[in-house]
């Protein structure tokens, strides 16, 4: 069985890089964006379930498109993964909130309710992203 | 400050926000080398029990909720509505249990008019095992799930790190042990319906007796294909007493020696009116 896709995200009980933060121009970290620094605190995630909750999305995608593969084949994955990159480009400037419907129509998730659409919904956020920056950031240019 | 860079360059997230927990864990160092306690989240320590009869299922609760070594609910509700066909009891941290059973509720009102089918009890278990283990047991729930379905009655025990059970009688919480103790004396296959609420209503009363965290009221929930009786409260095990002195004095009691009345006169010196200044 192929088992390279199945290669999850690594868990917390390492120091990994996945807590990293922003590098800016010439591989120096950014403190204009990202504050101040500390070893400590870029080393080992605050919460046990850190980790895992950043990737789990990403970790059930895989799991799921690589037994896709087994069971139909390559092509399967590849069209579904080739509808997900052409919904996804289906929305709104970054700063202001997009519906995401038609992706998450695909993904099955307007069927279900999770703790991400009751807690801490972005759309009710306090903070309201920089335009300019923002649109630097996705376009590249930053 | 992290919450600053994200809005700078990538839209939010919704879900868990990991965010204060390094500043949480600094405060409680701190607190606790002052010798004060931390705030204690509020648990059910709980009995809750349930059992598989002839027709179907008879859950029950207690229904006392503490918090550290206060009461802090004497008549909570501990037996959860998921769907109308299922119930489910909660131990454990009171929110998490409410939380849970309330998002798998929502979740399986949708997948039926999805699938346009009463749901299964065995579905709401998958749901319920998935979504604790996912979060690796820090979600406090510990649930006596029970319903009647297509495929008959069904009873199921979760706990809080995801692992569950079928099995035809379970208990759950603090005063478990001494509500099993019941179960396994008593336990029949296929009772009748009063045997069973009995027996389950006798196996609450245990936990609450012998267990400091359970008490109050006993509350039973009998799901039947068809027909759900929520029994609140079904028996009062713990009624408050009825004070018997009264200290309440008569009218009359005092005698009246004099009476004077004095008039007020009030009269109208001046009379202003101020407009407001609506400008």
């Amino acid at each position: 069985m192929n088992t390279r896709g199945l290669r999850s995200q690594p868990k917390d009980s390492v120091p990994v890089t996945g807590m990293g933060q922003q590098v800016g121009a010439y591989g120096v970290q950014d403190t204009l964006r990202s504050g101040f620094s500390s070893v400590k605190n870029e080393l080992l995630p605050s919460h046990a379930l850190e980790l895992s909750e950043k990737n789990f999305q990403l970790n059930q995608d895989k799991m799921n498109f690589s037994n896709l593969r087994n069971i139909q084949g390559l092509h399967a994955p590849l069209k579904l993964q080739m509808e997900y990159r052409a919904a996804r480009q289906i929305q709104r400037l970054p700063f202001l909130q997009s519906s995401h419907l038609a992706l998450d129509t695909l993904k099955g998730n307007d069927e279900s309710i999770s703790f991400e659409d009751i807690l801490n919904d972005p759309s009710q956020s306090e903070m309201v992203g920089e335009p300019h920056i923002m649109m630097e950031y996705k376009l590249g240019l930053m | 400050r992290k919450m600053a860079t994200l809005s700078v360059c990538q839209p939010q997230l919704g879900g868990f926000s990991f965010e204060n927990c390094k500043r949480n864990a600094v405060l409680e160092a701190e607190v606790t080398k002052l010798g004060c306690n931390i705030p204690s989240a509020r648990k059910t320590g709980t009995t809750i029990c349930g059992v598989v009869f002839k027709d179907g299922i008879v859950l029950g609760a207690d229904t006392r909720a503490t918090e550290g070594m206060i009461v802090a609910d004497k008549n909570c509700s501990k037996i959860h509505y998921i769907s109308p066909n299922i119930y489910c009891c909660g131990a454990g941290t009171a929110a998490d249990t409410e939380m849970t059973t309330q998002i798998i509720s929502s979740n399986l009102e949708l997948h039926s008019l999805s699938t346009s089918r009463l749901p299964r009890v065995a579905t709401a278990n998958r749901m319920l095992k998935q979504m604790l283990f996912r979060y690796q047991g820090h979600i406090g729930a510990a649930l006596v799930l029970g319903g009647v379905d297509c495929n008959g009655p069904h009873l199921y025990s979760i706990y809080p790190h995801g692992s569950t059970d079928k099995l035809p009688y379970v208990t759950m919480g603090s005063g478990s042990l001494a509500a099993m103790a019941v179960f396994e004396d008593r336990y029949k296959q296929d009772m009748e319906e009063e045997d069973a609420k009995r027996l389950v209503r006798d196996a609450i009363a245990a936990g609450i007796f012998n267990d400091l965290g359970s008490g109050s009221n006993i509350d039973l929930c009998v799901i039947t294909k068809g027909r759900v009786d929520y029994l609140r409260p079904h028996d009062m095990a713990n009624k408050k007493g009825v004070r018997t002195g009264n200290y309440k004095y008569k009218q009359g009691t005092t005698g009246v020696l004099t009476k004077s009345v004095i008039k007020l006169d009030l009269e109208v010196v001046e009379e202003t009116v101020q407009t407001m200044d609506t400008s």
